[in-house]
Order: structure tokens, then C-alpha cells, then sequence
């Protein structure tokens, strides 16, 4: 007899798991895929050539949650750290960006004067929201001296920076990126790349409010990208070990049909195999529309919650492009020890905000931002001797495409790879497969409703205490005995851990009554 | 006579349309006065308010409810979306059957009040005082239902008083004797389908009648060929406010503030703090606003609608209320002298602990004299039922007068 169900073995779901089982908890998590790992996986996608298939950079992952699981002695290690972000230009006159140092052709002490202050603030200001993302997020309009102690503390937090930091973070942490670099920086290019930080993965163009925050939540646990030995399953099945290692029991190929209620509150859950299972807490690791509206049923809700579910935004916008090729690529400009850092293909503030503009009526960019890694570089395990592996995040190209992906999957694939050849002009010839996931392909293959990396959009309007509603930002939901654990709640996504160690901190504190 | 085309692009200029019945209203309303209701005109009193009054509560008053929201509800769902939606157990009203019933937000706040007619087996008419359309579809996300609001194809018609039973079997309506309170049911009238239910907003014997907005005419004047010998008479909207507080019926914008229409928080009441927790059924697994209206009957009620008997005659609207030591406690939301009744009545909000029934407090009553104003602080006292409850109200089949 099991006590918790945790609906999902993707990262956070498995972490919540492992906390749980750690705390004596009777776990089982349901997978539907045949290995855990959700977003957080590899996969082969040509033979002898395996890839991250969705997430593909690692730089969000909790220390804590790598200490007290004891990751490393699970098996995970990383085969490259502290990558170098690589602003990519179309003649080679590349920006090498690290931290705060930036190196290349055109940089000026200007340049390097700018975002040496640039990334101070961002640094220090990420530092504030990442100092929420262990924390389960206090309730408004209540008098519990938790939520308001908690609430004190963000207070002082920000006000402790000082008049001037304390003046500027609330000055641009709700504003766009574009005019905040507008005022820092001079380098187009360096500016393209920088703002690629406040609007990947999400539905926001550089000049969209909300993509300062979204730029200081990537940067919130340190934004340092490292690539696990062995892709980003090595991350999952590390902490499947941990879990399983504690107690849990982990079944893959067991789908959720539905969850089951007695009364007014959730008692197990039915498979598609008809299979009942019973349990006296639910945790749903699926996104937010995906957990209430085809799990439970807007019907089992009261109607105003259902209605706000309903209209969270969470439309995906991001493609993903594997490339399994004969040699390693030559980008025009760039070392063979340079091409294994963080790849951007963005070369102003204004081809970013272009490329967004189709996704806001429907269609791909033929010009997108492309990020792009090439882990074989670094990891001998992901592609065979000599042979590489290009993986290359894409957008925007949104979920629900005008005239369908059917139609329009492989025009946008080749378009695609036409950008990337402009920078690596021989890089078709090597192309021995290609693989193209598209939103629609990532809502299907990762179970993600609408495709979006975050479940839902991350904005200032959905974190914290109002991510993914308010009703459900303390990981329990207004039915009792289910709980979320996923990327739509708070911190959210990105393979970072902290939604999952939340609820299940939040569930056990519940249960200690 | 259907007014209201909206088949027709210019249908949004119109911000006000004539009732149905607006060309007999026309020809009745001496004062020639009109007020607005929602979508339409209605008429405040034809004659005097006070003998239209008397009518509903002496002979036969009819008043024109079209103005009135109304939406149907079918579809294989109906039943469990209509049982989301409000707080009572709607599987209890059966088909033939009318219920009273509130709905709230999700925190357990009144939205509106009003009325579910079982037409058919799984055919639901809601009739509301506020529009709601909007709320009802935000209802019908999950549920295999239809709704539609029909407010303008339904001409509604209220026949209140003693005689109106009476003028109702002379009309031809066999059988409507039978019918009890809160009972529907249907008539031919000349070919068209009437429907007639046992409900008002009067507290006493009354009907209601319901039929095809373009057979109006035809209703009116079938009614008033018919209540020539009952002593009928038109009624407005005056005389029906001075019933329903006799009645001890709560109106919504008056007596307490629709939940979304509040922009302060606390300004929204709960069907507890209407006096309505007998319309709230736990037993039913989920409901908007059940875990809130758990939440408040498990940690207390902020207020109480009370019924007061105040000393002396002068109506005491708007007025401040009292704890017998003297302590504000909550203010009058309608009041007048009943004609009725023979007392000072009062319907008002009090601070719980305060407003047990037989609880004595004070009313600051300001009234005026040839325009010199004066103060009375007027003893007053908690009570339980209805001001007037006049056993016609039930009676089954009614008296004939």
C-alpha cells in the first residue's frame, strides 16, 4: 500500500519523490514514457548518436537539492562547466561572453565598462528572486505570522541592497530588455545576445515586459551552463536513484487516465490500463491545464479557480533540431575549442524582436534565434569517435501554427539549418540525420500541455505566490489530497529542482499537521 | 410584440427597449412616468403606489416581470452544472418544481439570488436579478450543457394577490387551483403554450405567467378581460417594493451588494450573512464557494441580516443601528411602515455576535417635518418571521373570492 502517488517522473516530480521517500513516505511515482526523465532526458535519435532531447544546458539545478540527494555518488558528473556564451557573428567577429568578461574583435572598454556594472546588478538582483526558489511562497491577504515573516524577509531583501540597487530593481525588474541594454550598451551584437537571456523559452520579444524577470530568473541560481556527462537523463537518472535508492518505487509505461475522487477529495488514480491505485496524497508533477482540466475535470472545481487555470497563458514557442553529423562543424571565425561553449545566433535586439513577431500571429520565424551546443565535444558516450551531435534550441516557432506543423515541419527545418549554414557555411554536407521537434512534437512526446518548458509562462503576473494561481501556489491545490510539483509552480522550470523539494516539504509539513 | 431584433445590425443604439406589454402599460400609466430596468422600460406606479399596493394585497395586482434575467439550461449535464453553480441541492426540485436558490463566488461571496424552474426533465430556467450570462458561461467549461439567455423571447406577467386565483380560473385555466407553491405548470391559451408557476415576490397568493414574447399583448389582455369582476390593477415597481419587504425578501444592490460588483473585499456577504444558510448543502461534493462557506460556518459569520419591529411610525431608511448599550452595530438596508402588518418594519445589517432573534437594539431614525429635520433614537427588536404571512399563502386550493 502506497500513501503518495507522484503523477510524473520527470526531474521535479522524481525530486519531490526522493524527499518524500527520504521522510518515510510510501512513494510510487507513475511514469508514462518508458524511462523517467520528462524533459530532463537522452535519447538516441540516429544510431550512435544520442541527445538532450528537450533541455540541453544544465544551469539551474539546485546545489542543495545535488548535495542532499548525493547526486555525484548516483552517477551524475559533468562533462563541461562554466561554458562561455558565444555571440555569434555572421563574419566572425564572434563575442566570447563569460560571466562578466567579454572578449572579441570589436569590444571596446566601453563595451567592457558596461557590462561589467550590467552583470554586477542582474547578478545581485537574481540573487533576490533566488533566494525565493526554496521557499514555498507566503499567502497574500492572510495574518499567519509564517506568511508574514516570509514576506518581511523579500521586503528586506530588496530594501537592503541599498537606495540605489533597491530604486533600480524595481524599476526594471517589470520592464523589457531591450530598453534596459538600450541604456547599458552600445554593441549591437552583444545586445542581441544578451536579450536572447530574458526571452528564451518564453512568449515575450526583447521589447515584452516581463523579460528583465525572465532574464534574472535564468540567472537566479548562479547562470553558470554545465553539460552533464551522458546528457541530461544522466540528471534524471541520478535522482531516480536516490528516489528509488529511499524507498520509492518508480514504474515507466504506467500513463494516468484520471484521478480518482471520494467525495470532495482526491483519493488515487485510474491508468489508461484501467489500473486503480489508491492513495491518500497526489502529487501531480503534469503541468497545470494538463493536472485540473483532463486529470481531475474543470467540473470537480469550484468555477472561478478553473476559469483562472483556464486562462494561464502557456503557449510553447521553442523547436528543438538535433543533427547527427559526419565531422565537427567549422563556424567561420570560431576555434575547435570554442565551438563547444553556448552558441547564439542573434545578432541584434531588432532580428530577436523580428523573429518574434511571427509567432505572435501564428507563424515560425525563417529567421529564428537559435541556441545551439555541440555536447559531443565535450562527451565522447553521446556520439561515435570522431562524429558530432548538434543540438539547437529554436524559436520562435509557436504551438498552435497556422497552417499546422504537418505542412509546415520540414520548410521550417530547412530554414533553420539555412541560418545555421550562414555561420557554418559547410555544415550541410555533414549532415548524416536530422531530427525537428516541434512545439506540437514536445507537447506529444514530453506530455507537456502547449509545449512550453515552463508548463506555464513565467511572468511576474504567474510566480511566486500567484504561480500557477492564486488557490494553488502553496503546491496544494483547492482539492484535497492533490498537490503540484511541476514546473508550473513556483520557481518554475528549467531543470532546476526546487517546485519538486517544495511540495514535498509543503506536504510534510501537512501531514505533521 | 417582440421588441427586440437581434438579427438587426443596429440592435446595440438601443440601449433601452419597450416591454412587450409596453403598449397596454402605455395606455394605464396615468403618471407617465418610466424608470429603466436592466434592458427595459418599466413603470414605477400607474396611479398611486399605495393603492397599487392594496391591490397586491386586497384584490389582484399585475406587475410586468420581463424586464427579469432569464436563462435555460439543458443539455445531459444540466443537473450537475446547475448543482456546481448554486449552493442548494437542485437534484431536490423536481420537474414541475420551482426552488429559490443563491450562487456564489469562490469565496463563498452571493453573486445573486434567484430562481430555478424544473420546466422539463433537465430543462432548467434560471431567472436572476443581475445579468449573468457571463459568469454562467465561465460556469460551463467541463459540462456538456447549453445555455441560453432567453430574457428577451419570454414575456413574463406577476398576478398577486387574493383574487388572483380567482381570475385565473376565469381566464379558462382549469385546474390551477391545484397547483401548490413553488409548482409549474402548463396551459393552453388559444393555441400558445402559457406557463404558470405558484412563485412571486410578495409573500402572499400569486402567480406568475410566462409566455412567448410576441403572444404579450394577448396575455395582457386575456388577464385583465378576466380580472375585470377580481378588482385587477396594474402595478409598478413602487408597490412591489413595499410587498417584498413585507414579505421579508431580500433584494440584490439594496439589501446587500452583488459579490461582482463590490470593488471593497469586505463589502460582499455570504449566504450565511443573508440569513440564507438553509439554501447551502454540504452534502453535495463540490460547489462554488463550498470551501470558503466551510471555512465560515466552522470559524464564525462578520454579519446578520435581521428583521426589525421599531417603535413608533416613521420609517427609518437609511438609519444607523444600535446595540442597547448603545454601540454601532450596523445600519437599515429597506424600510417602511406596513400598511399590512401594523408595524414599523425594517430589514438591516448587524456585526455578529449581533441579531439573535428577540435581541432589542437601537434605530437612529433622522425624519423630516415641513422640512425641519429631527432625530428619534426608536427601541427596536430582533424578530423571526415574515412581517405579513397570511395563510392564503400556502392554501391549496386557494379561497374563491
Amino acid at each position: 500500500m502506497t500513501d503518495t502517488i507522484i503523477i510524473g517522473g520527470g526531474h521535479n516530480g522524481l525530486v519531490c519523490a526522493a524527499y518524500l521517500a527520504k521522510a518515510g513516505h510510501k512513494v510510487t511515482v507513475l511514469e508514462a514514457r518508458d524511462k523517467v526523465g520528462g524533459a530532463a532526458v537522452t535519447r538516441e535519435f540516429a544510431p550512435g548518436f544520442k541527445v538532450s532531447a528537450c533541455a540541453h544546458l544544465l544551469y539551474l539545478l539546485d546545489e542543495g537539492i545535488q548535495k542532499e540527494l548525493a547526486l555525484a555518488s548516483h552517477g551524475l558528473s559533468m562533462a563541461a562547466t562554466d561554458l562561455a556564451t558565444m555571440a555569434m557573428d555572421e563574419q566572425g567577429q564572434h563575442i566570447r561572453i563569460s560571466g562578466a568578461r567579454i572578449e572579441g574583435a570589436n569590444v571596446t572598454d566601453a563595451d567592457q565598462a558596461a557590462m561589467t556594472e550590467y552583470h554586477r546588478y542582474m547578478s545581485r538582483f537574481a540573487a533576490v528572486l533566488g533566494g525565493l526558489n526554496n521557499r514555498v511562497p507566503p499567502r497574500l491577504g492572510t495574518s499567519t505570522g509564517k506568511d508574514l515573516r516570509s514576506l518581511a524577509r523579500l521586503g528586506w531583501n530588496i530594501r537592503k541592497m541599498g537606495k540605489h540597487d533597491m530604486r533600480d530593481f524595481l524599476r526594471i525588474t517589470g520592464i523589457n530588455v531591450y530598453d534596459v541594454l538600450q541604456e547599458e550598451f552600445d554593441n549591437e551584437l552583444l545586445k542581441g545576445a544578451l536579450s536572447v537571456d530574458g526571452v528564451l523559452g518564453s512568449f515575450l520579444g526583447t521589447r515584452s515586459n516581463n523579460s528583465v524577470f525572465c532574464a534574472l530568473h535564468r540567472m537566479s541560481q548562479g547562470g553558470r551552463y554545465s553539460l552533464p556527462e551522458g546528457g541530461m537523463g544522466a540528471v534524471s537518472n541520478a535522482i531516480a536513484a536516490a528516489a528509488t535508492q529511499y524507498g520509492a518505487e518508480i514504474r515507466t509505461s504506467s500513463p494516468v487516465k484520471r484521478l480518482l475522487l471520494d467525495f470532495d477529495q482526491v483519493s488515487g488514480v485510474e491508468l489508461e490500463n484501467g489500473e486503480q491505485l489508491m492513495a491518500k496524497t497526489v502529487v501531480s508533477s503534469a503541468d497545470p491545464k494538463t493536472t485540473f482540466n483532463q486529470l481531475l475535470g474543470p467540473q470537480h472545481l469550484e468555477a472561478g479557480f478553473a476559469n483562472k487555470i483556464k486562462h494561464l497563458r502557456s503557449r510553447g514557442c521553442v523547436a528543438k533540431l538535433h543533427l547527427a553529423l559526419d565531422s565537427l562543424p567549422v563556424f567561420t571565425g570560431l576555434g575547435e575549442t570554442q565551438s563547444g561553449n553556448r552558441l547564439l545566433i542573434a545578432p541584434s535586439m531588432n532580428y530577436v524582436e523580428r523573429a518574434f513577431n511571427h509567432a505572435k500571429y501564428g507563424e515560425y520565424s525563417e529567421h529564428p534565434v537559435i541556441e545551439i551546443t555541440l555536447p559531443s565535444i565535450h562527451d565522447d558516450s553521446v556520439a561515435p569517435q570522431g562524429q558530432h551531435v548538434l543540438s539547437a534550441n529554436v524559436q520562435w516557432a509557436p504551438t498552435d501554427l497556422k497552417m499546422g506543423w504537418a505542412e509546415a515541419k520540414h520548410g521550417f527545418t530547412e530554414a533553420v539549418i539555412d541560418v545555421i549554414a550562414r555561420y557554418a557555411p559547410d555544415i550541410r554536407s555533414s549532415i548524416l540525420h536530422t531530427e525537428m521537434l516541434t512545439p506540437e512534437d514536445i507537447e506529444q512526446q514530453f506530455l507537456i500541455g502547449g509545449g512550453h518548458w515552463h508548463h506555464v509562462e513565467l511572468a511576474m503576473d504567474q510566480f511566486l505566490m500567484m504561480r500557477p494561481v492564486p488557490g494553488a501556489a502553496q503546491y496544494a491545490s483547492p482539492v484535497d489530497g492533490l498537490w503540484l510539483c511541476g514546473a508550473g509552480s513556483h520557481p518554475g522550470g528549467g531543470v532546476m529542482g526546487c517546485a519538486g523539494r517544495n511540495a514535498a516539504n509543503a506536504i510534510l509539513k501537512t501531514n505533521r499537521g | 410584440m417582440r421588441t427586440v431584433r437581434f438579427d438587426s445590425r443596429d440592435h446595440y443604439r438601443n440601449k433601452v427597449y419597450p416591454s412587450p406589454f409596453h403598449s397596454r402599460q402605455k395606455e394605464l400609466n396615468g403618471l407617465k412616468e418610466w424608470s429603466r430596468w436592466f434592458d427595459y422600460l418599466s413603470v414605477p406606479a400607474y396611479t398611486c403606489p399605495t393603492m397599487e399596493y392594496f391591490s397586491g394585497r386586497n384584490t389582484c395586482g399585475v406587475f410586468d416581470i420581463t424586464p427579469m434575467v432569464k436563462h435555460l439550461v439543458s443539455g445531459p449535464d444540466a443537473l450537475a452544472y446547475m448543482n456546481r453553480l448554486v449552493t442548494r441541492d437542485v437534484a431536490k426540485i423536481k420537474p414541475g418544481r420551482v426552488g429559490y436558490a443563491v450562487w456564489c463566488t469562490d469565496e463563498g461571496q452571493v453573486i445573486d439570488d434567484g430562481t430555478i424552474f424544473h420546466l422539463r426533465e433537465g430543462v432548467y430556467r434560471l431567472c436572476s436579478q443581475e445579468h449573468q450570462i457571463d459568469w454562467m458561461m465561465i460556469n460551463a467549461n467541463g459540462f456538456d450543457v447549453n445555455i441560453i439567455e432567453d430574457t428577451h423571447d419570454v414575456a413574463g406577467l406577476a398576478l398577486q394577490g387574493p383574487t388572483s386565483c380567482a381570475t385565473l380560473k376565469r381566464m379558462g385555466l382549469t385546474g390551477i387551483e391545484d397547483l401548490t407553491p413553488f409548482g409549474l405548470r402548463y396551459f393552453d391559451l388559444d393555441g400558445i403554450e402559457l406557463m404558470v408557476s405558484r412563485t412571486g415576490y410578495t409573500g402572499d397568493l400569486g402567480y406568475e405567467l410566462w409566455i412567448d414574447a410576441g403572444y404579450a399583448e394577448l396575455l395582457w389582455d386575456r388577464v385583465f378581460a378576466a380580472g375585470e369582476l377580481h378588482q385587477i390593477q396594474p402595478m409598478g415597481s413602487d408597490a412591489l417594493e413595499m410587498l417584498r419587504i413585507e414579505a421579508g425578501f431580500i433584494l440584490a444592490g439594496a439589501d446587500f451588494m452583488p459579490a461582482q460588483h463590490t470593488v471593497r473585499p469586505t463589502h460582499t456577504r455570504s449566504p450565511f450573512e443573508l440569513g440564507l444558510g438553509w439554501l447551502v448543502d454540504f452534502k453535495k461534493p463540490v460547489f462554488n464557494g463550498r470551501r470558503a462557506l466551510l471555512a465560515e460556518k466552522e470559524n464564525g459569520s462578520r454579519y446578520a441580516l435581521v428583521k426589525l419591529d421599531i417603535e413608533g411610525n416613521k420609517p427609518a431608511d437609511s438609519s444607523y443601528v444600535y446595540s442597547s448599550t448603545n454601540k454601532n452595530i450596523g445600519w437599515i438596508t429597506s424600510a417602511m411602515w406596513s400598511p399590512s402588518a401594523k408595524k414599523n418594519i425594517a430589514l438591516a445589517t448587524v456585526e455578529t455576535p449581533h441579531g439573535a432573534v428577540g435581541e432589542e437594539m437601537l434605530v437612529e431614525i433622522y425624519y423630516q417635518r415641513e422640512l425641519k429635520w429631527s432625530r428619534v433614537k426608536a427601541k427596536a427588536r430582533v424578530v423571526k418571521d415574515a412581517f405579513f404571512d397570511p395563510p392564503r399563502r400556502r392554501q391549496t386550493p386557494p379561497a374563491d373570492w
